[in-house]
């Protein structure tokens, strides 16, 4: 059981970030969640590179087996990939919250079904007469 | 060095440069022009492309001449070819569309950024479809996504930015699970490179890394394919964009990801493993039957038109999976066809949509949405708009004549070979929801009168036209000249099929 660790913790982080963004209306905290879900994705990577026995990746005469270098670049991609869609996320916020004055989304969806509804009994008026 | 032997690269890289050229240039005149430049460019890369595998070779690139596999390869094979001519094919039509479309539909001020997005998008959806590594095929996923919220967030109503955040939310998801499997894949086999990895797959075929990378990568192209029940973000997405978004969204978005998911069952995983020892067939039926009934079904109700056409796309993309579930060359051809078919018939009918919104702009509505109110009496006021849409329509119902009838054409042949005749019923019986919905826009637009003191002619602008009816005549020109696009899909088929355990 101890051997396998680390992807305990990967998975028990994977799913506390899905919940998060399933669970919880405040954009914010749906952008944490989405961050702890694509954290756990670089721990998935990362921990297997690190091989049993294995040293650091540079070549020298005496060491046979080296930790693979691999993943670590893979992840400083997809590091980047996260922190341009956090980014994003936020910035969508702060418009969604200049344009509707909340960010709560059951709120939001309140707000739009208004308006829906409004647009709808308009489109109603507009048939009868 | 000759400039052929590169092509696979400047595919991707013409777009590439031409965005932050366009930031940095601010100005929309030259904005525009390098990046419609650029996508024209890259259309011509493609018919080259096209040509150069057109007699079943497979050109393999070695990026920065690092040999695959340990190097990142751009390989094309005739699939490839053909999703790279509908993507640059339909980029090069709505950009210069856009040019008149965006006028009033987005501030001025960010007119550079939109193009600059574009750009970015379009090389996302070329990497995507070009690369033959599979993290390499993550990060172009990821550009075109972000790209695309930004898009869709420049939509004038308020809608949109909770559209592009839903969209972000769900389209993360996906890309996260996307990576998750092309982890396990890499955790497994040891190598990124697609072609590698399918010979490595052979022996660990049915260890339970692979079969989690399987179901991983299954979800989440399913959530970018809008595949039911997935599909929640489509509809908000498509109806608050700007129109040329939508148009451009519709035609490649889902449909490069349909791509993707193709490549890896069929070069990846191998056929056998996906379709005979797993119920993936009978799960991707099912699935699809929702969709085509349920989207179909939801789509009449709808009172805004791009809605109701938003809802349609998500029942089209259950006809493309269902090609899929049937694991046959007909299948396989179908599911191909229908790729290309509603592509083209899709965006033909949003950019004709886009034509309604504009001309509700020039006549002083604030934000004119394409609602049946709207829409009454549409034949007698833009008579060559309303035609469009009606051909459009027909192409998704399945008329002969239209594209649309073509792909329903291999989708019921390839049903009669597994001898599944409630299927060909199934899949007519659908058909005739889309009638339903078709019907009402006709009804609307031929047989109501115009509201008062609207009954004058006052067609879209010619620039927003021409693009759009160029589309049109290639969805009746490909509903009755099917060499193209049957040819190249049945080599593409067989190709696939054939070279996949």
């Amino acid at each position: 059981m101890l051997e396998h660790f680390s992807y305990i913790i990967t998975v028990f982080l994977m799913m506390a970030g899905l919940f998060i963004v399933i669970a919880r209306d405040n954009l914010i905290k749906k952008m944490i969640g989405l961050s702890i879900l694509q954290t756990s994705v670089y721990l998935l990577y990362i921990v297997p590179g690190k091989l049993v026995g294995g040293t650091a990746p540079i070549l020298a005469p005496q060491f046979t087996v080296y930790s693979n270098p691999l993943p670590h670049v893979l992840i400083l991609t997809a590091i980047v990939v996260g922190v341009a869609t956090l980014a994003l996320g936020l910035a969508l916020a702060v418009r969604i919250r200049e344009a509707y004055g909340t960010i709560e989304e059951d709120e939001i969806l309140a707000l739009d079904h208004g308006v829906e509804v409004a647009e709808a009994e308009h489109a109603e008026v507009g048939h009868g007469t | 060095m000759s400039l052929a032997a590169h092509l696979p690269a400047l595919q991707v890289v013409l777009p590439l440069i031409s965005a932050p050229l366009a930031v940095l240039l601010r100005h929309r005149g030259l904005a525009f022009a390098i990046v419609t430049t650029a996508a024209w460019a890259s259309f011509a890369c493609a018919i080259a492309l096209w040509l150069q595998v057109s007699d079943g070779s497979v050109i393999s690139y070695a990026i920065g001449n690092w040999p695959p596999p340990w190097g990142i390869e751009y390989r094309v094979d005739r699939l490839t070819s053909f999703v790279l001519l509908l993507v640059s094919g339909m980029a090069s039509i709505v950009l210069p569309y856009s040019r008149a479309s965006i006028e009033r539909e987005i501030a001025r001020e960010l007119h550079y950024l939109y193009y600059a997005m574009f750009g970015l998008c379009l090389t996302g959806l070329l990497g995507i479809v070009m690369t033959g590594d599979a993290f390499n095929l993550f990060v172009f996923l990821e550009i075109s996504s972000l790209s695309t919220y930004v898009l869709i967030a420049l939509g004038r109503d308020r809608r949109a930015l909770a559209a592009s955040f839903q969209y972000l939310i769900m389209g993360s998801i996906g890309a996260t699970f996307i990576v998750i499997g092309i982890g396990f894949l890499y955790l497994t086999t040891g190598t990124l490179n697609l072609a590698d990895m399918a010979s490595r797959i052979g022996a660990i075929e049915s260890s339970r890394p692979v079969l989690a990378a399987l179901a991983f990568l299954t979800v989440g192209i399913s959530l970018k394919v809008a595949l039911f029940p997935l599909h929640q973000w489509l509809p908000n997405a498509y109806t608050y964009a700007p129109s040329a978004v939508t148009a451009f969204l519709a035609a490649t978005a889902t449909k490069v990801l349909v791509y993707a998911l193709i490549r890896f069952y069929f070069s990846v995983f191998g056929e056998s493993m996906v379709f005979e020892r797993l119920p993936l067939p009978q799960i991707m039926l099912w699935l699809s039957l929702f969709a085509m009934f349920g989207a179909n079904f939801v789509a009449i109700f709808q009172d805004n038109l791009k809605r109701l056409f938003a809802y349609s796309s998500v029942g089209q993309i259950g006809y493309i999976t269902l090609g899929l579930s049937f694991d046959s060359v007909h299948g396989l051809t179908a599911s191909i066809v229908h790729l290309f078919n509603h592509g083209i018939a899709k965006g033909a009918i949003f950019l004709l949509i886009g034509g309604i919104v504009a001309a509700g702009y020039k006549s002083g509505a604030v934000s004119p949405a394409p609602t049946f109110e709207r829409l009454a009496g549409l034949g007698k006021r833009m008579p060559l708009t309303s035609f469009g849409i009606v051909i459009g329509g027909l192409s998704l119902i399945g008329v002969p004549g239209t594209a649309g009838f073509v792909s329903k054409w291999y989708l019921i042949l390839a049903a009669m070979e597994k001898g599944q005749w409630w299927l060909v019923a199934a899949i007519l019986l659908s058909s005739l929801l889309a009638v339903v919905y078709v019907w009402r826009f006709v009804e609307a637009a031929y047989f109501r009168a115009p509201p008062a003191g609207e009954d004058t002619r006052s067609e879209a602008p010619l620039a927003l036209l021409i693009p759009a009816w160029l589309l049109v005549a290639a969805v009746v020109w490909f509903g009755l000249d099917t060499s193209f696009s049957v040819g190249t899909a049945l080599d593409a088929a067989q190709q696939l099929m054939s070279n996949s355990r």
